[in-house]
């Protein structure tokens, strides 16, 4: 039960002053063009241009290309996951101290600063080694989701009781064996949790990423912006949202699973 | 000579600044095939000498001869060749919970094992039948393909004994084996253990808090405490006069961890490098 | 004795399951790779190769002429005022939609146990509004925004502004309801006022955790105000966009450097401030 507030101190009053200070500046030193977004003028454009999405373009033709950037932006999200996942695997061994405490170290930078960088930003410099299309943004996101996996994978074999394995090594195991009979039986269920998790992220990072010409739903949406084609992106959002939906459905149903 | 223990002194795992001793200038051997039970209050010594035994705690001072070899002379590699031909069973059963009985029964092989036919087990067992058998001794065999937690206390510990039968080791080190046992279990138990030990001629030395199970089933007796040998005597020497000043006025040292407490913190090291 | 060798182990029982679960894999991996235009071995490709290796050594020395840095220093600075002017926005919708949607300040549910119509069909009004604002991407919200308000941080500032007030909106009702009703229900009984009963019911109990969550919030504003760049909200997002396009390695090295420090300070203050705060 928390007693009532005692008067704040001095570095909590600075503190709360200095957030203020920020918000204000925030606002003050942005060139904000409030007359854009507030005015008569404006209200009637933006309901002109909202009016222009309706009703979403569902001719066969249009949806069957559509459906192709779904299967393509599902692909990637999967692909990425997956791989992470594995590579996450790989890192994490060095990452949780089992190599010592200077790869520890190291491995952990090298995760933090791969999990830095989002996935858009890693998928315009992969253009240049993968080329415009999917597979840029599958690296992408392999790149960007093993940071995160890894890390994570590290803290959960860091975090599990190390006597089944420290048994099997006594017994004359060797050091991977002992790893796969012991460790890892002990870390998957989690493991398998985290990715699935990072899965429903991933979908919604892969349905973006062709904005910057990674392929699938993005690039169309980015295709028919900019041709003012507004009801054939209605669809491509409308499209974003059903396959978001789907994969959060399927993520969730396998979670369920195997905790059981 | 199956092993050789020559005034060894261990510590305990602990910052540097305080080190109580967990044995003081032990001295202990037993030839191949020979039965020991070793005896004491809580907190005497018994699991850490079992770990020095296998190899798994570097003594401080005196001398360890594995199978006529000074273990830890060796370079690494050798040692923990060493190591295949012992088997430790500690007292916490050493199951991943989630794991299938058969997998942990057959985790007593991967010593003899190579890494393929290790990886080719994770996926289907190699040997469910070997398992099956071991099991059968306890018997757990319908317990086969069960997931270890779904298991009672008794029942995990009954298959870390099943382990060690699929084992091939020659020296059997074991921590306690009965503690969640009801009598007549624990009786079947070590008579199966005991069997075992007879019919691969391996050396057993196992802790044990049941005096009287020992007294009537082991040859040799053992007592520790607080780190040192009380007497090391045939079964028919010991009297009720010396189990009584063995565990009279038992205190548990302040300074020592329990020993679940010990074990991880001491094999961590053991843990790294592939 | 050995007497149970007689008997044979049983089959595995998982095996079977096994067997399906790889060739489902192996069935649904087949196309995916198909769809992803997954080729690896492009990577190797000499052009490609070339064209990485060159940029990658681009990157030492990153750039770091005095105007360069100038210029990187005011896009770092747009970059935290967008996240931050954003946030605010958006705190400004989350909190009276949430006021609106939380039932734990609903009066007609005192001593029913039911709210009456009206108040159910406002509340899933302003819950399914909350919704449509954190489905769409925030990078979708962006591209449309740069449409009508034209390029600039205004549609940056917007787009956030948009999607957190949904994320903000849902995390809050979901930790006023899990706290506990108690305190504003008695208030409310009393016939205290709506507000009050917030603020001396629920909020004492669940202020740390909006706290904690509105500043982690702020946080991945950070990132993805950088992401927004790229769609031409400006900041941090636009330089790299534009370096990238000029293939100017150095210039990306730096920007690069410079985001992944950004990160790791906004994370510290984060944490040292929901640690004051919370």
């Amino acid at each position: 039960m928390k007693h009532a507030s005692s008067a704040p101190c001095i570095s909590t009053l600075l503190l709360l002053g200095g957030l203020v200070l920020l918000i204000v500046a925030s606002f003050a030193t942005l060139p904000l063009q409030w007359r854009a977004f507030l005015s008569v003028d404006a209200a009637k454009a933006t309901m002109e241009f909202l009016r222009g999405f309706v009703p979403p373009e569902a001719a066969p033709a249009f949806l069957h290309k559509l459906l192709i950037a779904t299967a393509e932006t599902l692909s990637m999200s999967a692909l990425g996951t997956g791989i992470a996942a594995m590579a996450g695997l790989a890192f994490a061994l060095p990452a949780s101290g089992r190599f010592g405490t200077m790869p520890r170290a190291a491995m952990r930078l090298v995760l933090n600063v791969a999990r830095s960088i989002p996935e858009l930003v890693w998928a315009s410099i992969l253009l240049i080694a993968a080329g415009l299309g999917p597979f840029a943004g599958t690296l992408a996101l392999a790149f960007h989701t093993s940071g995160v996996l890894g890390r994570l994978f590290a803290d959960a074999m860091e975090n599990t009781p190390p006597l089944p394995e420290a048994s099997l090594r006594i017994n004359g195991a060797s050091a991977l064996a002992a790893f796969l009979y012991a460790a890892l039986p002990q870390t998957l269920p989690q493991m398998l949790s985290y990715a699935l998790y990072r899965w429903e992220n991933n979908i919604r990072a892969a349905a973006v990423l062709g904005v910057v010409g990674a392929g699938g739903l993005g690039q169309m949406l980015k295709y028919h912006l900019s041709l003012f084609q507004m009801q054939q992106a209605a669809s491509v959002i409308v499209a974003m949202l059903l396959l978001v939906a789907l994969v959060d459905t399927i993520s969730f149903a396998m979670r369920r699973l195997m905790m059981s | 000579m199956s092993f050789v223990l020559d005034g060894v002194t261990v510590r305990h795992h602990a910052p540097l600044a305080q080190r109580p001793l967990a044995l003081t200038e032990v001295s202990l051997n037993a030839a191949a095939g020979e039965q020991i039970a070793l005896i004491g209050p809580s907190g005497a010594g018994k699991t850490t000498l079992l770990h020095t035994l296998a190899c798994a705690m570097r003594p401080q001072a005196g001398e360890l001869r594995l199978f006529d070899t000074q273990a830890w002379n060796l370079p690494e590699a050798q040692r923990h060749a060493l190591r295949k031909r012992l088997f430790l069973a500690p007292q916490t059963p050493p199951l991943p919970p989630r794991q299938r009985v058969v997998t942990a029964v057959l985790a007593g092989l991967l010593p003899q094992w190579g890494m393929r036919q290790a990886l080719a087990s994770l996926l289907k067992p190699a040997d469910p039948q070997c398992a099956y058998d071991a099991l059968a001794r306890f018997s757990l065999q319908d317990k086969l393909y069960a997931r270890v937690d779904r298991l009672s206390g008794g029942e995990r510990q009954r298959c870390s004994m099943a382990r060690l039968i699929v084992s091939q080791a020659e020296l059997l080190l074991v921590d306690e084996p009965l503690s969640a046992l009801d009598p007549t279990l624990a009786m079947h138990t070590l008579t199966v253990l005991q069997q075992e030990a007879a019919a691969r001629r391996a050396t057993l030395v196992c802790s044990l808090h049941q005096i009287e199970l020992a007294r009537a089933h082991f040859p040799r007796i053992v007592g520790l405490r607080d780190g040192c040998v009380m007497f090391d005597a045939p079964r028919h020497q010991v009297s009720d006069d010396m189990i009584a000043a063995l565990y009279k006025h038992a205190t548990t040292p302040a300074s020592a961890s329990t020993p679940q407490d010990q074990e991880p913190k001491q094999i961590l090291p053991l843990i790294r490098c592939f | 004795m050995a007497a149970s060798t007689i008997r044979t182990a049983p089959p595995d029982p998982a095996w079977r399951g096994r067997v399906t679960a790889s060739v489902l894999t192996l069935v649904v991996l087949w196309p995916m790779l198909v769809w992803s235009e997954f080729k690896p071995w492009v990577l190797l490709d000499a052009q490609s190769l070339a064209a990485t290796g060159r940029f990658l050594a681009d990157f030492f020395p990153p750039a770091h002429s005095a105007e360069f840095l100038r210029l990187a220093a005011e896009a770092t600075w747009q970059t935290v005022a967008m996240a931050t002017a954003g946030m605010t926005l958006a705190l400004l919708g989350a909190v009276p939609m949430t006021i609106i949607a939380t039932e734990r300040l609903s009066i007609s549910r005192i001593g029913t146990g039911r709210i009456r119509i009206l108040g159910r069909a406002v509340r899933l009004f302003v819950r399914w509004l909350l919704v449509g604002l954190r489905s769409v991407p925030e990078l979708v919200w962006a591209l449309l925004l740069v449409r009508i308000v034209g390029l600039g941080p205004t549609a940056g500032v917007l787009a956030i502004a948009l999607t957190y007030c949904g994320m903000l909106g849902k995390v809050y009702a979901e930790i006023l309801e899990s706290a506990d009703p108690h305190a504003s229900d008695a208030l409310l009984r009393n016939g205290a006022s709506r507000l009050a009963a917030l603020c001396y019911g629920t909020l004492p109990e669940s202020a740390s955790e909006l706290v904690s969550y509105t500043i982690y919030r702020w946080e991945c504003a950070i990132r993805g105000s950088v992401v927004m760049g790229f769609v031409g909200a400006g900041g941090l997002g636009q330089r790299m966009d534009e370096s990238m396009k000029m293939l100017a390695g150095g210039e990306v090295a730096t920007m690069l450097i410079i985001f992944v420090l950004l990160v790791a300070c906004a994370d510290s203050i984060s944490k040292m401030l929901r640690r004051r705060l919370a």
